[in-house]
């Protein structure tokens, strides 16, 4: 046996041999892998999460009404009607995400603002500034059902009658408008005040004639991007490559403590002391760092893939590459750790924070997209990054060899920086 | 000589740890290399064995240099670190087959090598159990065999019995000479003058990164101004300068009320004890014996040994 192939088995059976770092490199990313995958797990089969909120009706009118009752059947929110200090004590308590303030004459004045936008009356949102998330949502709805109840009372409530009433004396008198135009108008209202009364009439008869009504222009087809129509988003398949990343760096940390408490035992005097060349000892540190690493990752998604429904729907050629190339860079990571690490207790405690920090930017905790702008571009300067979004790439958006050349390129890259730096500032005296 | 090292310089950050320290081995010897805590021993001894490189100076080992770090000069050379140098979670056996393949030993070879490295240091029995479960004198014995698996003609030792009860030790000492018999050269680095004593042929003493004295204990003992030493339990302050008069009287010091005082013969005791008595002071007890290498190591540096 050669004494690089020595080095490498030694590597082998002392890691796989020790139970508790297996298990933390294992076991701990598969089950926070599967917390994560099912915490944000969309799939059909779930009940979406509807979104509690309070109405506070100060209008009482029909349009105001008619906000409420839309907003109570739409699956998207949880709507309660309360009284103002009731509501914003329990927003502010967190029970509720937000609050919506219908004012007294909101309705009369939303539907005139429609022509005379000088009067728009305000509809209050309070929110929890800790689920800001939710006002977009909440926003968005109340729009779309004030739009829609100003929009149907125009055409068949008595504020329309009301208003079409207004407006025809106002152009009659109008001194303005040539006869042309004058004829134009009265005739459009003339049509607006049949319709209001075939509605009125056929809402008094109890006809199942329907009135007409306002209503969205139109309605949205949403269908998930992925690797293609029969393959819903699987949560999993992101949360699984996070995690994953993020606990074979932790095994990278270890092998470069491993480096430091040799030196402290007196074992690599030992090895020094051996006829073996300085790339013999660090190549044999790199080898078995890298096929522990590959190891790993394998274990981790032949996990993903048995019991939480991953699939690799891109290219396996591509896959295999990134999972090499991670596995490099988490080998010459560990060995920049060793080079740059003092003593194994001080050292173990700031690799794990820059793990922690790469991780995080990586996007393997949290999407990247809700970083803010200035850190989505910093975090292309991360290597974790490219690796989470080559094991993405490669699993659930189901893409070709040739989009994981580039998070390859960037992975060895950095491999190639970190094993310099390394063997710069390795120090081999004893 | 199998070893030979000569004018061996090293310094950190502009601060000498070695200068100027000569030091030769011939098979079947045991050097001592004996000196206090941080008189330079270890760096020496790393040096020796090619793990640093000497500012200044050479070392021959067979009448060649170490060059590189693959050198096969290396072969030749069997180190036992300070530190108990093992794998702990692997078991004894699977230490010496690691240590004996970095040294490319393979096959048949390799396992006898093991079965005699383990038989020396006694722990044939326990080649499957793994050092965490032994005791500190045999995982100190189990790390003397890992440098004995490739057979080296010369065993480097540093401080090879740091906290090791005294039956290991004398176990340890009783390898260390059969592998002399073998005709191994050893240097042996320590700061305990009773193991230089019983277990070195010859002995380099340092300090401070030089050689203050060297030879053989009878030659080391030839240099003090007094071969015997008297330690008397007496009352009171004595005046030293006027002993130190007194016939045959080569030193004398006074700690926590016991007298050491050196001698060129242990006929001076009757009249120092008729002397101490004639200046009022009530001898309690009094003991006798040969000069001691802490002695050597007093009236060449002006130190104890582990001050």
């Amino acid at each position: 046996m050669s004494a690089l192939t020595a080095l490498l088995r030694n590597d082998l059976v002392l890691y796989f041999s020790n139970r508790r770092a297996l298990i933390m490199s294992i076991a701990a990313p598969i089950a926070i892998a599967a917390f994560f995958g099912a915490l944000f797990d969309s799939s059909s089969s779930k009940k979406p999460v509807r979104v509690p909120i309070a109405v506070v009706d100060e209008d009482h009118s029909d349009i105001a009404q008619r906000i409420v009752t839309g907003m109570k059947a739409d699956a998207a929110l949880e709507v309660q009607e309360l009284p103002a200090a009731q509501a914003a004590l329990l927003v502010r308590g967190g029970k509720l995400r937000a609050v919506l303030t219908l004012p007294a004459g909101f309705g009369e004045q939303a539907a005139l603002a429609l022509f005379r936008p000088r009067d728009k009356p305000v509809l209050a949102i309070e929110y929890d500034p800790s689920q800001a998330m939710a006002l977009a949502v909440v926003r968005g709805l109340a729009m779309q059902y004030v739009m829609q109840a100003v929009g149907e009372s125009l055409i068949s409530g008595k504020l329309g009658e009301k208003f079409v009433g207004d407006a025809r004396s106002g152009i009659e008198r109008s001194a303005n408008l040539n006869e042309s135009t004058r004829r134009e108008l009265l005739t459009l209202f003339d049509s607006v005040d049949r319709l209001q009364k075939q509605g009125s009439a056929a809402n008094g008869a109890g006809s199942p004639t329907v009135a007409p009504r306002f209503d969205m222009p139109f309605t949205t087809r949403e269908q998930e991007v992925t690797s293609g129509a029969d393959r819903p988003y699987n949560s999993y398949a992101h949360a699984f490559a996070g995690m994953g990343v993020q606990f074979i760096l932790f095994m990278g940390i270890d092998l470069g403590i491993g480096v430091l408490l040799a030196r402290r035992l007196g074992l690599w005097k030992r090895l020094r002391a051996a006829p073996l060349s300085r790339a013999t000892l660090l190549a044999s540190r790199i080898v078995s760092g890298s096929v522990i690493a590959l190891v790993l990752l394998a274990i981790i998604y032949a996990a993903a893939i048995a019991f939480f429904g991953v699939r690799i729907d891109g290219s396996v050629v591509g896959m295999v590459g990134i999972a090499i190339a991670f596995a490099l860079l988490t080998s010459t990571f560990g060995l920049l750790i060793a080079a740059l690490g003092k003593t194994p207790e001080a050292t173990r405690g700031l690799a794990i924070f820059a793990t922690l920090l790469l991780v995080m930017l990586g996007g393997a905790w949290v999407p990247s997209f809700v970083f803010p702008e200035w850190l989505q571009k910093l975090s292309l300067f991360v290597p974790t990054r490219w690796a989470v979004d080559g094991l993405d790439a490669m699993t659930w958006r189901g893409l070709g060899a040739d989009a994981a050349i580039a998070p390859i390129g960037v992975l060895l890259g950095f491999s190639a920086l970190f094993a310099a730096l390394a063997v710069w500032r390795f120090d081999w005296n004893e | 000589m199998l070893l030979d090292a000569r004018d061996l310089h090293k310094s950190y950050d502009s601060r000498p740890a070695v200068a100027g320290v000569s030091l030769s081995a011939a098979p079947g010897e045991i050097v001592g290399l004996l000196g206090p805590n941080g008189a330079g021993k270890t760096t020496t001894v790393a040096m020796l064995c090619g793990l640093l490189t000497p500012d200044r100076g050479e070392v021959l080992i067979g009448g060649n240099a170490i060059e590189g770090d693959d050198s096969r000069v290396k072969c030749r050379i069997g180190l036992v670190p300070q530190d108990i140098a093992l794998y702990e979670d692997r078991p004894a056996l699977s230490n010496l087959r690691l240590f004996g393949a970095l040294y490319g030993i393979g096959g048949a070879l390799l396992d006898e090598r093991c079965r005699d490295a383990l038989a020396l240091v006694g722990l044939s029995e326990r080649a499957r159990d793994k050092p965490q479960s032994f005791s500190g004198g045999m995982k100190r014995r189990l790390n003397i065999a890992c440098a004995l698996i490739h057979d080296p003609d010369l065993l480097l030792l540093d401080e090879p019995t740091v906290g090791v009860d005294p039956q290991s030790r004398n176990a340890i000492f009783d390898n260390l000479e059969a592998l002399k018999r073998r005709g191994k050269a050893l240097v042996y680095t320590t700061h305990y003058m009773e193991e230089a004593e019983r277990l070195c042929d010859r002995i380099v003493i340092v300090d401070h990164g030089k050689v203050v004295a060297g030879g053989t204990l009878e030659q080391l003992y030839a240099t003090l101004p007094a071969a015997q030493a008297l330690q008397i339990d007496v009352d009171g302050a004595v005046d030293l300068q006027r002993l130190g008069r007194e016939p045959g009287v080569g030193s004398a010091r006074q700690d926590e009320g016991k007298l050491f005082i050196g001698v060129d013969d242990l006929a001076r005791a009757g009249p120092l004890l008729s002397w101490l008595a004639t200046e009022g002071h009530r001898v309690r007890s009094i003991t006798s014996g040969r000069a001691t290498l802490e002695n050597v190591f007093l009236a060449l540096t002006g130190r104890q040994m582990r001050d």
